[in-house]
């Protein structure tokens, strides 16, 4: 029997099957669901650490099935596959630890795990998917189980939130699903493929295919937040702290992202659509996105929010990174993806420790709040450097990549937008900082729950503790193996010089 | 009830049989009692019988174990029956080969859904009942003069024969319209949908269910059979007409569902809509029509389960609520997790998202639009999907949030909910199987239009 073609459905059943058990466990039956959601995520990331290692060696993993006479349902572990699928399979068992936390003793749990381990099952689809059908089914599927974690809470507001999002991401969804099935129509494949399947098409189908790069472009970038499709994403915020983490760091953001990915790459390829004249419009988008999101960023006092719009900033940067055409600034795109995910999952943990434990919501409200829980504010203060862009934490390689790849590529003002943005980056994150660690603490917190001696609970502690630790990790050993850094290389490499 | 859930299980063992048989020598005629086409009375059976038998077979065991848990006493003894009489009419309208006896089979098939919507009393049911009453009978009608001419023109009533005999003549073209008309108004096809909402709505919900996944395939089937074999080759732009129609029943039906307050009126247009993409096939299967036929085929069978499924669910809303407003559903989800998961799975294959069978049938259709440069088919396509999205999750919301008005719930029996869900998760299940369903479907190729000779 071939392991080789059930690895990557193993993955994917890997978070299904427990999430489906997890649906018809009582409330409180609370160990057994904290043991299944442990084993999912734990099984997925020895399953992912044997596609790293066997990829290594030249295996090659691809489960297929028929889907409809000439399409089939593709699982392949590319490189870029396992660079979004290591990424979301071990943010997701970080994750899952922090909702165990988070959500002791509060409702509906059940409800939250199963639709929690769809969400994670949908993400790993999506990364995995080596058509574009399959891209589509798994993104839909991202939609539908991330709307109950977001009205979770089952307040008008949080209805209200839910509504904005699947407007925003159902139109979106359409207009992806009207490009596919033309672009299928025209083609009759969808297989991702290095460097794109549309170079052989003819001159005549010119304004078809700018047509569908707008379209796919418009639906991947409702849920990567481009401007002006992110409307949804800042009252997307109303939905528990770990659902906001996972959304903004793997999940919905960062599948878009890494769809426009896919799109520019193994759909149409970069130099075709290089060719049709789409890049650098998206290149613009994504930078008047950036200053956009970081601008927006600077007014908002509610925590979440403001991290909410630093998000559709951040997230830009892959776009950015991708449209700039060149080998250089594909490598800054590309590992973004991965370090734009440890930085605001470490934000957002702690805007939850935050909130969880002191009350505290607003940046306002901050002052002193580096006294009381000095290592929540440690790892806050580590990702907020990191969006800045300081050496030598995560965000700094990437911009750096972005930036020496626009150059390469002879596009200076690349290099403006984003000192300008590392500028406002640092407004709005550095007052923050200030405020934590060197105002007064005031003489009572708006709502403090009792930790006893430590600060807060150790479910809520330790992964923010763990991602910050990893943002420092991949600046500092960017160039060992395995490490993000060298992936993007890996996938950069095969993108523009292996024939 | 015991021996109508064992009939049930009967006639799903016989479409199995069925199937293995047809699977092994192709379509099946049978002759009852050794007589052959003009005298006596013929049975065909190819896969297009056999999809509809099976979906006729699998929701109705479904709904005839739901029935069991949902009828008391008093209103069970005039069900069953009358479930029994429905499914032999359409047993006996899926298999067969002659117009007058597909009159006959229709005309008890009508008789039996208006009793059946009548069923549960009221004033409500009794005028919807009336209203659908005379709607079906017009129907018939209208189909019976269509019979009439064809005889009186071509000299037969037996399906192959007339395929053979047809010409492009008036009495063709005006049998077509008679028989058209009337069964796209026994379909409830927009603008003729009028008594739709009220007679869906008001029956008890093991007949909405009933009427809305089985009855109005039945007059589609008749419409499909008919098309495909006597009156395609000879249309002369109905089909023009005909996917008109459809968008406007999918643009219209979805906008009405979209308005409504209450849960069963909204299903009961969402049906509106959907029978509008049935339709919209006519035009498109000019170009390519296996491709076409499969999708509504698809259509047809996901949706059976789907509203069977949304019906259903809306009856165990009802029964523990007391009633169905939607803005008061009352954190349903929570309370009754089975239904909301029901009604959200059923609603994901009727938006057509994916993974599910409605996915299927509208990727097929939204193929055959493309490849054919039909940009007003696409774009009503999507414009009804992103419509149903909108109806479904706009129940789906509500079922989150408490509600202003708390209600005393009754407690709903599990079976009730067991099969809402597991009808749902088949919908969901078939865009997984159209490998195994597209070939089946097309055995004795029912899709290849065999009338092109005259």
């Amino acid at each position: 029997m071939n392991w080789d073609a059930w690895i990557p459905l193993l993955v994917v059943a890997s978070s299904l099957l427990p999430g489906l058990v997890i649906f018809t466990l009582a409330e409180e039956r609370i160990r057994l669901r904290t043991t299944l959601n442990m084993f999912g995520a734990i099984s997925k990331l020895l399953l992912v650490g044997v596609m790293l290692w066997g990829v290594f060696h030249g295996h090659h993993y691809e489960t297929r099935m028929p889907l409809l006479p000439d399409l089939e349902l593709v699982l392949r572990a590319g490189p870029l596959a396992l660079l979004f699928v290591s990424l979301s399979t071990l943010l997701w068992l970080v994750t899952t630890v922090y909702a165990i936390g988070y959500l002791e003793g509060s409702p509906h749990r059940s409800r939250f795990f199963g639709f929690f381990s769809l969400c994670v099952t949908a993400t790993v689809g999506v990364a995995l998917a080596g058509n574009m059908i399959t891209f589509l089914i798994f993104y839909e599927l991202l939609t539908l189980s991330t709307y109950p974690l977001l009205v979770h809470r089952g307040t008008e507001e949080a209805r209200r939130a839910g509504q904005t999002y699947l407007v925003y991401t159902i139109i979106g969804g359409a207009l992806l699903l009207l490009g596919t099935a033309w672009l299928y129509s025209l083609t009759g494949t969808l297989e991702f493929t290095p460097r794109g399947f549309l170079s052989e098409l003819g001159g005549e189908h010119r304004s078809a295919l700018i047509t569908i790069f707008i379209l796919m472009i418009a639906g991947l970038g409702v849920k990567a937040a481009l401007f002006p499709l992110h409307g949804w994403l800042p009252l997307a915020m109303v939905a528990p702290a770990p659902v906001s983490a996972l959304l903004h760091a793997v999940a919905v953001v960062k599948a878009g992202a890494f769809g426009i990915v896919r799109v520019v790459y193994d759909v149409f390829g970069i130099d075709f659509a290089s060719a049709l004249g789409v890049i650098e419009p998206l290149a613009w988008l994504a930078a008047f996105t950036i200053i956009y999101g970081s601008l927006r960023a600077l007014f908002q006092d509610d925590l979440k929010r403001r991290l909410a719009f630093s998000t559709v900033s951040q997230v830009s940067y892959i776009a950015l990174g991708v449209a700039i055409a060149g080998p250089v600034a594909t490598i800054g795109g590309v590992v973004h993806l991965v370090h734009q995910g440890l930085m605001k999952i470490t934000l957002f943990f702690c805007a939850g420790n935050l909130a969880e434990t002191l009350g505290i919501h607003k940046v306002s409200e901050m002052n002193g709040v580096g006294r009381r829980m000095p290592w929540t504010m440690a790892a806050f203060t580590i990702g907020a450097f990191g969006m800045i862009g300081a050496p030598p934490l995560a965000g700094f390689i990437s911009k750096w990549y972005l930036g020496m790849g626009a150059l390469e590529a002879g596009q200076s003002w690349v290099v403006i937008v984003l000192a300008g943005s590392s500028l406002l980056n640092a407004v709005y994150f550095l007052p923050i900082l200030y405020a934590a660690w060197f105002r007064k603490a005031p003489d009572s917190w708006p709502h403090e729950h009792d930790f006893g001696r430590k600060e807060t609970a150790l479910a809520l502690l330790l992964p923010p503790l763990i991602t910050a630790a990893l943002v420092l990790a991949a600046g500092l050993l960017a160039t060992l193996p395995f490490s993000p850094l060298e992936w993007a290389k890996l996938i950069s490499v095969r993108e523009f010089y292996q024939p | 009830m015991g021996v109508s859930v064992a009939t049930l299980f009967a006639v799903m063992f016989s479409t199995v049989g069925l199937g293995f048989q047809i699977l092994d020598n192709g379509p099946y005629h049978h002759t009852i009692g050794g007589w052959v086409a003009p005298l006596g009375i013929g049975l065909y059976a190819d896969g297009l019988s056999l999809l509809m038998l099976t979906i006729t077979a699998l929701v109705g065991l479904g709904i005839s174990v739901y029935a069991s848990a949902y009828f008391e006493q008093s209103r069970s003894v005039h069900f069953w029956p009358l479930w029994l009489f429905l499914l032999a009419a359409l047993n006996g309208l899926f298999l067969s080969a002659d117009i007058f006896n597909l009159y006959i089979t229709l005309e008890l098939m009508g008789l039996a859904a208006v009793a059946l919507a009548a069923l549960s009393g009221g004033v409500n049911a009794l005028a919807g009942a009336m209203r659908y009453l005379l709607t079906t009978l017009l129907g018939s009608l209208a189909y019976l003069l269509g019979v009439a001419l064809l005889y009186h023109g071509y000299g037969s009533v037996d399906i192959s024969i007339l395929a053979e005999r047809a010409d492009a003549t008036p009495v063709l073209w005006a049998s077509l319209g008679l028989m058209g008309a009337g069964l796209a108004l026994k379909m409830a096809l927009f603008p003729l949908h009028f008594w739709l909402p009220s007679a869906h709505a008001s029956a008890p919900a093991p007949v909405s269910a009933l009427l809305s996944a089985l009855v109005i395939k039945g007059g589609f089937y008749i419409l499909l059979r008919l098309w495909l074999e006597i009156f395609e080759p000879h249309s002369s732009g109905a089909e023009v007409l005909l996917g008109l129609l459809g968008s406007a029943a999918i643009i219209w039906g979805s906008l009405q569902a979209l308005r409504q307050t209450r849960l069963k009126l909204l299903i009961a247009y969402s049906t509106v809509a959907q029978v509008g993409y049935l339709f919209m096939a006519f035009p498109l299967s000019m170009g390519a029509g296996v491709t076409v036929w499969s999708g509504v085929a698809y259509m047809a069978l996901s949706h059976a389960l789907a509203k069977a499924a949304m019906f259903l669910a809306a009856g165990n809303l009802l029964h523990f609520g007391g009633h169905d407003r939607i803005a008061d559903l009352d954190r349903v989800v929570q309370r009754l997790p089975l239904t909301a998961g029901a009604f959200a799975l059923a609603g994901v294959s009727i938006i057509g998202l994916p993974p599910s069978g409605g996915f299927i049938g509208k990727w097929l259709l939204l193929q055959s639009a493309l490849t054919q440069g039909q940009w007003g088919m696409v774009i009503v396509m999507l414009l009804g999907s992103l419509l149903a999205a909108a109806y479904v999750f706009k129940v789906l919301g509500h079922a989150f949030i408490q509600a202003s008005v708390p209600h005393e719930p009754r407690a709903v029996p599990a079976r009730m909910e067991w099969v809402a869900l597991l009808l749902a998760c088949a919908a969901i299940l078939i865009g997984f199987l159209a490998p195994i369903l597209l070939p089946l479907i097309n055995i004795g190729d029912p899709f290849v239009i065999t009338g092109d000779i005259s």
